[in-house]
């Protein structure tokens, strides 16, 4: 098979903030009933999580799962085991109404950290960002000017950002403008 | 802006996040039906100075379908519910009838 490379290739730009493209991340879109035992179990068994709260992530050693929607929930593996994962969710939930698809190389991920973190994706994003309003754990869909993105924010204060990896440029680009070391506000500092 | 609250997510979500999915509580009819009623279903809308229940997408964020009750005269929102109903909640109602009384719209009314 050959080798996987993500959208940009690691890219990085320091200004106000320091925004990165963090490589292939492994990504599961799970669509269920979330208060079923063995959908809860096998979410569980896959990642090592448990089912996330409204709008929020949890996040553990192996992987992550995040709150999409009422029915949906996006998984976060290692690159190179989503395949298997995915594989090991739908003998899993077998009896089960869901869906399971590995969706890792239709999507870009990006971190943005520093202390004007916030103020950059604030920018850009029509989401408030005050520090009592969005914390760590907390997972928000929405969008990033004119694409839709979903992001969180880790215990590190870093924001991870994913998005489609087709506009993997244009929010690359966006976020580098935001974060211009001369585009200072500092409306959160 | 208008801001509406997303009954599915509770996001707050403003207008850009959102994308508007035309009048609420229509009532197909398709094959087999009158004329008239095809007709009137396709192209007859409700379009108010008042009280008005829309459909909208959250589309940005959860990608759900919801409903909201708002006035198109002063942008005032009256509440939002779910999109797995023919007809507003009681609440909606009463919340459209505390600030509207002897409000109408269709056949809804407080």
């Amino acid at each position: 098979m050959s080798e996987a490379v993500s959208a940009l290739n690691g890219a990085s730009f320091a200004g106000l903030a320091r925004v990165e493209e963090t490589g292939l991340g492994g990504m599961i879109t799970l669509r269920g009933d979330f208060t079923s035992a063995g959908f809860q179990a096998a979410v569980k068994a896959a990642t090592g999580c448990a089912v996330p709260e409204l709008r929020k992530i949890t996040i553990a050693d192996r992987g992550a799962v995040a709150w999409m929607s009422p029915d949906e929930l996006l998984l976060l593996v290692d690159y190179a085991e989503a395949e298997a994962v995915t594989a090991s969710l739908a003998e899993d939930l077998a009896g089960e109404h869901h869906m399971a698809v590995n969706v890792s190389d239709a999507r870009a991920c990006f971190t943005v950290s520093g202390a004007a973190a916030r103020e950059v994706i604030a920018k850009v994003a029509p989401v408030d960002l005050a520090p009592g309003q969005f914390a760590p754990g907390d997972f928000r869909r929405t969008r990033f000017a004119q694409v839709a993105a979903a992001f969180w924010l880790d215990e590190a204060d870093v924001f991870h950002i994913v998005c489609f990896r087709s506009v993997a440029a244009y929010m690359f680009n966006l976020l580098s403008t935001a974060a211009h070391p001369q585009a200072q506000v500092g409306v959160y500092s | 802006m208008l801001i509406l609250q997303c009954p599915y997510c509770g996001v707050t979500a403003e207008e850009t996040e959102l994308h508007a999915g035309g009048e609420a509580h229509l009532k197909r009819f398709g094959p087999g039906s009158s004329d008239d009623d095809f007709h009137d279903y396709l192209f007859m809308r409700e379009n108010p100075r008042g009280i008005h229940l829309e459909r909208w997408r959250h589309v940005s964020g959860c990608g759900k379908w919801f409903h909201a009750a708002r006035c198109t005269q002063t942008l005032e929102v009256f509440g939002t519910y779910s999109a797995q109903t023919t007809e507003p909640p009681q609440q909606i109602k009463d919340a459209i009838s505390a600030k509207r009384p002897g409000w109408s719209w269709r056949d809804v009314s407080g």
